[in-house]
């Protein structure tokens, strides 16, 4: 029972910081028709948004299958931040890894591209996760070894990746024909929709990874060292363990998931272009954060997101309300995450109990070395 | 001298140093290293007030932009309604001089939240940061597509420092850098000064340090710790919103989405680099941003001989490669930085750790 009323907590704060960033983002889309070229002031129109945006993603089965599919990189991107989080890392590095991961995966999709479908998507989906390890290890090295904050490290690798992958493919990896930048098409190793659908391979094995979390951090002991390092780093030496080698251990397994979310998506899209531009990776901060760095918190929240993503076309054909709100909507539900006890004065709620929350170790690392 | 860059390996090196010097020194580099070095010191500054008091703020970033955004709209809003010609001293207007005030607005603004979030709320300050940086992103692409912005109000102008100043032997490369450049990249070297000056010998000062280092001892002789945070935070937004008012009306006249591009955590590397010091993060951003101006110069006049031939090869036949490599040099020199440097330089000792008063019962 006590575990049942610990379970509602967990999930009573980030409900109501949704429906309070709903609350704080109408008024942003009454300015819109305010300052729109009609110039009217509709109080109604939040609604017409919000009701098209449910409409959009859950108003028919196209609409369903397109929120899971883009649920699905929004779920390995949350867990790459997510399991990190429980090991006291805040990877913000995720873009740049999800990149790295596409990138190999568009490769090797390219040198596979006659080959059995199975054996091309798996072997472009393990080179993509792969990559995305090493762009996590990277970071994970340099903290475990020098102290530089990830923080500060996979922004500047994002940021560096970015440039070097567009670099080399308007250079290097550029193919003849399409008008514009962009590798050659990676042929078997499409991910194609399953019947009608959009639906594909992909989101089985993206969804796979969720109960593979789960059973990684509660039920091996792999898993409970992780968690004994993000919640005290220097008793988990004094029992033996290796902080140093969590931290690597952990950034490249997170770095694995964002690669996955990479590969599964420019396996979907077909090439990779010099210009890709991706939200997926920052997505996964509001996806880890609103699910708590739980794995189940992380699917339910990155299927939210994903119906966000999947229904906001509608919403801007129907509401004319620009797609972006949807960022909006995002860091302002994170704002409210943050500043839990706003929410809990609002809704009249009972203080949380005070514990040693692995949301609040990341900033105990700063500018220290590890060990 | 000749006979040296004739060797190999150390000739290469030698050929390139002395090319360094030669650009730098040739008056024309210095002042672009300034001007990419201006948003990166302020951050840095930016980074120092809050972290010598004791709050981490990695939303830098997310303030600059905000700040951006803001003072760029107010600034087309004002000259839209007010059209007026460029003013006589650094080009200014009612228009551009309304920008930045509203974007040092923004800047303290968005650092309240911070505040907020950190000194009162006791969040975990990097998250706190992050999710500014989140939302500041969101809400200005947002308000950007919602008002489009057509035209512009223009920017401030440099100045043109007296010819016989800049072509004085030896020295003229170092007015021509503070001296032909905008108000706010020239302003810049004053509040380093300042700062550095009022943090090591002031009464605020030594306050400031005070409660970053060991807050309860602070705390014990009756400085006010929570306030203290507060004004430090809210002074560094001030700093913030001045590097976003440089962007769009020093720098370029217009806002892009996600126009920062990193830059406040670079200038979070400059401050660790320097040591938690308005000086030293003042070096760092010139040396951080030094290295992009390199591919602008590279590219402007060659260096001469082997060390040449070799770099326009390559520009040739790996021109996006190319650009590139040089826009992305300040973000690994970062990394490096950052891996080499944060085990020497220690952070203030109560950085990132919420205060709370102890109660009396």
């Amino acid at each position: 029972m006590a575990r049942l009323r610990s379970y509602a907590g967990l999930v009573v704060v980030p409900a109501l910081s949704i429906l309070l960033a709903l609350l704080v983002a109408s008024f942003l889309i009454i300015l819109s028709a305010l300052v729109g070229p009609e110039g009217k002031f509709n109080l109604a129109l939040p609604l017409v948004a919000y009701w098209s945006l449910l409409e959009g993603a859950l108003g028919s089965l196209r609409g369903i299958a397109n929120m899971i599919v883009a649920a699905t990189p929004l779920v390995l991107t949350g867990l790459a931040v997510g399991v990190g989080l429980k090991a006291g890392l805040f990877n913000i590095g995720a873009t740049g890894q999800v990149l790295l991961g596409g990138f190999a995966a568009a490769l090797v999709g390219e040198r596979l591209a006659g080959a059995p479908p199975l054996i091309a998507i798996g072997g472009a989906v393990v080179t993509g996760i792969l990559a995305g390890a090493l762009a996590g290890f990277i970071p994970g090295f340099l903290k475990a070894f020098t102290g530089a904050h990830e923080v500060v490290t996979t922004i500047m690798l994002n940021a560096l990746i970015q440039l070097i992958i567009s670099g080399s493919v308007n250079d290097v990896f550029r193919t003849a024909g399409p008008t514009f930048a962009r590798t050659a098409s990676v042929g078997a190793a499409e991910l194609t929709g399953l019947g009608e659908t959009t639906l594909h391979l992909g989101v089985l094995l993206a969804f796979a990874c969720v109960p593979f979390s789960y059973w990684l951090l509660w039920r091996t002991t792999l898993g409970f060292e992780i968690r004994a390092v993000g919640a005290n780093p220097t008793a988990a030496r004094y029992a033996g363990m290796s902080p140093r080698g969590m931290i690597m251990f952990t950034m490249s397994l997170c770095g694995a998931f964002a690669g996955m979310a990479g590969a599964i998506e420019i396996l979907r899209l077909g090439y990779y272009p010099a210009v890709f531009g991706t939200s997926i990776g920052f997505d996964g901060i509001t996806v880890a954060l609103l699910g708590q760095a739980h794995p189940i918190g992380i699917l339910l929240s990155g299927l939210l997101l994903g119906a966000m993503r999947a229904g906001a076309p509608l919403m801007q054909i129907q509401a004319h309300v620009p797609v972006e709100i949807i960022d909006v909507i995002q860091g302002v539900i994170l704002i409210f995450l943050t500043a839990e006890v706003v929410v809990r004065r609002v809704f009249r709620l009972k203080a949380a109990r005070v514990e040693a929350g692995e949301l609040q170790t990341i900033t105990r690392t700063y500018g220290e070395k590890v060990a | 001298m000749e006979a040296l860059f004739d060797i190999p390996v150390l000739g290469f090196i030698l050929q390139f140093a002395a090319y360094l010097v030669q650009i730098i020194t040739s008056g024309h580099i210095a002042p672009i290293i300034l001007g990419l070095a201006t948003p990166i010191a302020l951050g840095a500054l930016c980074g120092v007030m809050n972290e010598r008091s004791g709050v981490v703020n990695i939303g830098i970033e997310g303030m600059m932009l905000f700040a951006a955004y803001i003072g760029f709209m107010t600034a087309l809003l004002v000259h839209e309604a007010f059209p007026m010609e460029s003013g006589p001293v650094f080009g200014a207007t009612p228009a551009l001089l309304a920008g930045v005030v509203t974007a040092i607005a923004a800047g303290v603004l968005i650092s309240l939240l911070h505040a907020w979030l950190s000194v009162t709320v006791r969040a975990d300050q990097i998250i706190s940061g992050t999710i500014i940086n989140i939302t500041a992103l969101g809400l200005t692409s947002y308000l950007n597509r919602l008002i489009k912005p057509f035209g512009s109000a223009g920017t401030f102008k440099s100045l043109h420092p007296p010819a016989a100043l800049v072509n004085l032997p030896g020295v003229g490369w170092v007015f021509e850098m503070f001296l032909s450049v905008g108000p706010i990249a020239m302003s810049v070297i004053v509040f380093i000064i300042v700062s550095q000056v009022l943090l090591f010998r002031s009464r605020w000062g030594l306050r400031t340090r005070a409660v970053g280092e060991h807050p309860k001892a602070a705390d014990t002789v009756g400085i006010n710790v929570i306030r203290l945070r507060y004004q430090n935070v809210l002074l560094g937004g001030v700093f913030a919103g001045l590097a976003g008012a440089y962007l769009t009306l020093e720098a370029t006249g217009s806002f892009q989405n996600g126009m920062t591009a990193g830059r406040g955590f670079i200038a979070l590397a400059a401050m660790i680099f320097g040591r938690w010091t308005p000086l030293g993060a003042f070096g760092g951003a010139l040396l951080f941003m030094g290295s992009q101006a390199l591919g602008v110069a590279i590219r402007l006049a060659p260096p001469p001989g082997d060390l040449g031939t070799f770099l326009s090869g390559i520009q040739q036949s790996y021109p996006s490669l190319y650009n590139n490599f040089f826009g992305g040099l300040p973000y690994l020199i970062t990394i490096v930085v950052l891996a080499g440097v944060v085990g020497r330089s220690v952070a203030p000792a109560a950085d990132g750790r919420p205060y709370e008063k102890e109660s009396a019962t």
